[in-house]
């Protein structure tokens, strides 16, 4: 069976076209897809900014990172349950769009990024380095390309 | 002129049409609009979560509202200037939308909610600045700023939906 071919059987399984048959689920589980983004936003927000020298600057690294990743697992636990119930409903429309695909890759690399590199740095508790702000830029970099990627595929 | 009137001249403006009419225009509005959420939206459910006692208990209450303050009043600017933009690209539209109007109006007991917590809770605020968990009005307050922005953002969410709901 070929990629398409299981999205083409994901699609069509007897509980998504239930779910696509309500006009108001779509919408109201994109809305919870929302809630997990400003989720995962305040968190990478409040720990890059820091790492810049901005908002929380006078905290303790470690400490605040900890707090955040607590708030960022929550928002993309949120996010990746939503996110696959979005994606279920129309798979093989999402299959031929590219802004899907820059979406799902960059993602996974920020994925492994946050959880490797930023995460190491972020617990060395060295927030005046080169190395945590080149982390930091790169962490809001990779996370916007996620995001804009994610609107992209709304689109008309 | 009653309001719709003047709603109705607004829309035939060549500024409203132009945003109306634009391929691209409008799309990165709404983009800025969306994505802006992170920093005001998020900031602020950091702050609230914080007056739950929910995260950053070692952070004293004060910290995160001056530090953080500057970042959620930018977001907001930017939200009022993108929202202003989308709402006159279709006045009318929007003027007659339930969700639109739902989420003004939660807009505003959002403001009061912020209101009152600086007009009347903040006097204290040397009492329980440094406790992890704030007093249980403080705490109300938080959790009322939580669930105010998450209808404010179902309600922004629907507002392309209203024909499937309610026509």
């Amino acid at each position: 069976m070929s990629l398409l071919e299981f999205f083409y059987w994901l699609e069509y399984s007897p509980l998504l076209i239930e779910m696509r048959s309500s006009p108001w689920l779509f919408p109201v589980i994109a809305t919870i897809h929302l809630f997990g983004l400003v989720t995962i936003g305040g968190s990478v927000l409040i720990v890059n900014l820091h790492l810049l020298g901005f908002g929380l600057s006078h905290q303790p690294t470690v400490q605040l990172a900890r707090n955040a990743e607590r708030l960022l697992l929550v928002g993309i636990l949120i996010m990746l349950v939503t996110g696959l119930l979005l994606f279920l409903c129309f798979a093989t429309k999402y299959y031929y769009l590219a802004p899907f695909w820059i979406k799902l890759t960059s993602l996974v690399i920020v994925l492994i990024f946050t959880f490797t590199t930023h995460r190491r740095v972020v617990m060395d508790n060295d927030r005046t380095g080169l190395a945590s702000k080149s982390v930091a830029f790169t962490s809001m970099l990779l996370w916007i390309i996620v995001a804009l990627g994610g609107r992209l595929i709304g689109f008309p | 002129m009653s309001f719709l009137s003047f709603l109705e001249r607004l829309a035939e403006t060549s500024g409203s049409v132009a945003l109306h009419e634009s391929r691209y225009m409008y799309l990165i509005v709404l983009t800025v609009h969306v994505l802006t959420l992170c920093v005001f939206i998020g900031m602020s459910l950091i702050v609230d979560l914080r007056l739950l006692g929910a995260t950053m208990r070692n952070v004293p209450v004060s910290e995160m509202i001056t530090r953080l303050s500057p970042w959620i009043i930018t977001g907001f600017v930017v939200m009022v200037v993108s929202g202003s933009l989308m709402f006159y690209a279709a006045p009318v539209d929007k003027y007659e939308n339930l969700f639109f109007r739902a989420k003004m109006g939660l807009l505003i007991l959002a403001g009061i909610n912020i209101w009152l917590f600086f007009k009347r809770l903040s006097r204290s605020i040397s009492e329980w600045d440094l406790d992890p968990v704030p007093p249980i009005k403080i705490r109300l307050a938080g959790g009322a700023g939580i669930a105010l922005w998450a209808a404010i953002i179902a309600a922004g969410r629907m507002i392309p939906y209203q024909q499937y709901w309610f026509d």
